[in-house]
């Protein structure tokens, strides 16, 4: 019996045209950590979150969630187990009012009457977005709409959170904000990103993906410090640990 | 700024009119829902040479953009650009019916300029009204008046969608056509086979957002049901709203009350 | 159409037809149950509504065409679904835009909601297409789709319109001012649809090969039943009206207007009309537009105050249940030739 809240082991999967997207990825992640999933585009970033939420399911290999094996059987405890934040908020709120999506969830759990309402004004209020919650999504900005759309994953009260390239298309101030915000939570977190200082200053972990391969798993500091590594990845070394610092 | 720009602006706009909070705002949707509906149906059950009893229907826009705080220019404006079209439609009356009906001084009306201005009258009451209605109740609360009043489900789950996509496929759209005019050297018009390639790189666009969308609701537990959420409940406001109004519509639809106005002022004139 | 130049009894009457056939096509909508549809749909609908927003100059004329859409949506989505798209879209515009008009909604999501989707795109697109036409076959059943499509749509404004009263325009004008023009706008219809559908073909494939899998490959006999049927309720109203009482402007305006079958058809359900009429002297008396109409009495009466007269159109009433009549028989025709096709079809 593991402690390990995920398990990959020896991931594979291709797409139905032939492309192999992932070749043989392992890991294990345990409960409470902040784990960075970085790499160039294309390399299998998204492919992996998406066997997380159980969208996609290895051709090859086992991925465990919460002791869970990711397959067409456990999909909604699967689903409730995980959380995950999309690239594009407005891919995931698609409710017409901030209320009505971060109740969303609940109510397909069933959660109903005092206890919804409850539960989605505590999620609003831990990003900040409690003011918002009778406007659409449409009124607001990039900061306030993936704030909303971290309530909605939140109010389900998820084991691991997954996100997507949280910081893109946020300003300065947002994303200082939103920073602030993931550092209270205590979920075990995955975090797919471009921003390398985000992950510096956020994730004690980072695991690196190239080619559908996993080329570095290691704290987080180290492998930003492998200028070799960094290189055969197709990357670089984020500002904060440029030389010289 | 583009004519796709202006009209995304204008939908905004219109948006924004509907997040106030005037007295009319809170007014449950179904009581505006329905008198609007019952104030359409009066104007236009009348017979095609009425102008003078259509003038006191009037009342009730003026009514919905006072009390309602709203934008009169803005809301004016609006009709004037859509008035063309009954103007088209009507502008043959005048040229068929021939017949005088009665004299103005020395000139006389024929029917056809009556009924003419009649089609005028009528396009400016019910389009006033519709716009006031939107203005005052927004896309999402006329949605959940509809699911209530027994719409169905699947129909006015789509309006909620559609609206609320409205903004960002108008935004990709009016990006496509601008990227496309900034590099066209002057030429506004856009051809069409570049106007098939936007509209199909649009249209690939959708795609690809409709299974993102489609992902995001089956990680949060999708089971094939949106739910519609019930917000409001009728109050004595909204009865009073409603009767109010229907009685003074009735008053209006069969007793020409400008005649009526009319004849007591020229009657105290004498 | 505006609400300006529509009567409630037509506008009512198309309300309730486009209401039945909302709620018609979102029960087939639910019976398929396919979850991925309802974001796809909503989405569809926004594209709709931005892609009619971008026009494109039509060489030689010096006008703008823009996209209409509902052949795309059929394509995509099946015509249940792709319908209630198009009413969305109507309705949304209708709201928004405060043109069409909101008494005037049933009369649009008929006009241009039904015929797409239920006509043009079950019996002539799909028809001609098969399962992977080339881009030659593609724009013929585009075009042809997009004709008929309009076509159908203008005669249905023409109709409302003009059983409306209000406007004094006649029927034979009316019908020859719109069944060029749309002819033109159907085509510009079916020259969009080939372009858009021939890009997303070349640029993704498999998006159509999955659409035409989720779509059954033959014409349903219930639909092409349906599309029948109600060209018949239509023609057979509209005819009653003028037909007997004008034959020969309606021959020459037929004349004018060439290949509409159902008109070429009307000599014979005229002549059944009036046979049928005389027969039964049920409805002796027929009321119908002349151009430049004479005042009536009932009008001069309102105009003095007097309540009560009647504005709603009671000679139209009388008439058209002889048109409802005919349409009747007609529909009950195509039922008796629906079931024959279905017949042949299990014998085959």
């Amino acid at each position: 019996m593991s402690h390990h809240i995920v398990e990959a082991d020896k991931l594979h999967y291709s797409y139905p045209d032939g492309t192999a997207a992932l070749s043989g990825v392992s890991f294990l992640i345990a409960q409470g950590e902040s784990v960075a999933l970085v790499g160039e585009n294309g390399a299998g970033k998204s492919t992996l979150l998406q066997h997380f939420t159980g969208c996609l399911f290895p051709s090859a290999g086992v991925l465990k969630v919460g002791g869970l094996v990711a397959e067409k059987k456990n999909l909604s405890a699967l689903r409730r187990a995980v959380g995950m934040v999309f690239q594009n908020p407005d891919d995931q709120l698609f409710m017409p009012t901030v209320f009505e999506d971060v109740a969303f969830g609940l109510r397909s759990l069933g959660v109903a009457g005092a206890e919804l309402e409850e539960k989605v004004t505590g999620a609003l209020e831990v990003v900040g977005a409690a003011h918002l919650r009778s406007l659409p999504p449409y009124r607001l900005s990039q900061g306030e709409k993936r704030a909303a759309a971290i309530a909605g994953v939140l109010a389900m009260s998820p084991d691991v959170l997954v996100m997507d390239e949280p910081t893109s298309s946020l300003d300065p101030l947002s994303r200082r904000r939103l920073m602030n915000l993931l550092k209270t939570f205590k979920h075990t977190k995955i975090i797919a990103t471009h921003d390398l200082d985000f992950a510096l200053e956020l994730c004690e972990r980072t695991i690196v993906i190239h080619k559908g391969v996993v080329t570095a798993d290691g704290p987080t500091r180290e492998v930003f410090s492998d200028d070799g590594l960094l290189k055969r990845s197709s990357l670089e070394r984020p500002a904060s640990l440029l030389h010289g610092r | 700024m583009t004519a796709l720009a202006k009209n995304l602006a204008d939908i905004g706009y219109m948006d924004t009119l509907a997040a106030g909070n005037s007295p009319l705002h809170r007014l449950d949707p179904r009581a505006k829902l329905f008198t609007t509906f019952l104030f359409i149906v009066a104007v236009v059950s009348f017979g095609k040479y009425e102008i003078s009893a259509l003038v006191p229907f009037f009342l009730y826009p003026v009514f919905l953009i006072g009390f309602g705080e709203l934008p009169a220019g803005y809301l004016a404006r609006k009709i004037l650009v859509v008035a063309p079209f009954a103007f088209l439609v009507g502008v043959f009356n005048p040229l068929l019916d021939r017949q005088i009906l009665f004299q103005l001084g020395p000139l006389g009306v024929s029917g056809g300029w009556v009924s003419f201005f009649s089609i005028l009258t009528r396009f400016a009451l019910t389009v006033s009204a519709a716009l006031a209605l939107l203005s005052l109740t927004g896309m999402n609360s006329i949605c959940e008046a509809l699911a209530r009043a027994g719409f169905p489900r699947a129909f006015v789950v789509q309006l909620l969608f559609l609206n609320r996509y409205l903004f960002v496929l108008t935004g990709e759209a009016e990006r496509l056509s601008r990227a496309r005019a900034l590099r066209s050297s002057g030429r506004t018009a856009m051809g069409f086979k570049v106007f098939a390639q936007i509209v199909g790189r649009l249209l690939l666009r959708t795609l690809d957002r409709a299974e993102r969308v489609y992902r995001a609701m089956l990680c949060r537990g999708f089971d094939g049901n949106i739910p519609i959420v019930e917000f409001s409940r009728i109050g004595s406001r909204d009865i009073l709203f409603v009767s109010a109004w229907s009685v003074l519509f009735a008053l209006f639809r069969f007793f020409n009350v400008s005649l009526i106005l009319g004849e007591a002022a020229t009657g105290l004139l004498k | 159409m505006a609400d300006a130049l529509i009567s409630p009894a037509v506008g009512g009457a198309m309300w309730a037809v486009s209401g039945g056939l909302i709620a018609y096509s979102a029960r087939k909508v639910r019976e398929e149950a396919d979850d991925r549809k309802i974001p796809l749909m909503g989405v569809l609908g926004a594209f709709i509504f931005a892609a009619q927003m971008i026009n494109f100059s039509i060489p030689g004329t010096g006008s703008s065409g823009h996209l209409g859409g509902g052949m795309i949506l059929s394509i995509l989505l099946g015509p249940y679904a792709a319908f209630l798209v198009l009413a969305s879209v109507l309705t949304v515009q209708a709201l928004f835009f405060a043109d069409g008009g909101l008494l005037a909604l049933g009369c649009n999501i008929v006009n241009l909601g039904f015929f797409t989707c239920f006509v043009a795109y079950p019996l002539i697109y799909k028809k001609i297409c098969g399962r992977a036409p080339g881009k030659k076959r593609l724009l013929l059943a585009a075009t042809a789709a997009g004709i008929m499509g309009l076509q159908f749509g203008a005669f249905g404004v023409v109709l409302e319109t003009v059983s409306s009263g209000i406007s004094e325009l006649p029927f034979r004008t009316f019908i020859l001012l719109m069944l060029p023009i749309h002819l033109a706008i159907g085509v510009v219809e079916g020259f969009v649809t080939a372009g858009v559908v021939s890009f997303v073909r070349a640029a993704r494939p498999e998006i159509l090969a999955a659409a035409a899998d989720r779509e059954p490959l033959g014409v349903s006999v219930k639909s092409t039943a349906l599309g029948i049927a109600a060209a018949a309720l239509f023609a057979g109203v509209a005819l009653s009206w003028f037909a007997s009482a004008n034959p020969d402007g309606l021959e020459w305006a037929m004349l004018r207007t060439s290949g509409r079958e159902e008109l070429q058809g009307a000599g014979k359900l005229h002549g059944l009309l009036a046979s049928v009429q005389k027969k039964t002297a049920f409805l002796p008396d027929y009321g119908f537009k002349k151009p430049a109409t004479v005042v009536k009495a009932g009008d001069a009466d309102t105009e003095t105050g007097d309540p009560g007269k009647s504005s709603w159109p009671a000679v139209e009433a009388g008439t058209s249940a002889a048109g409802l009549a005919g349409g009747l028989l007609t529909l009950l025709l195509a039922a008796l030739i629906g079931f024959g096709l279905r017949r042949r079809k299990i014998r085959a």
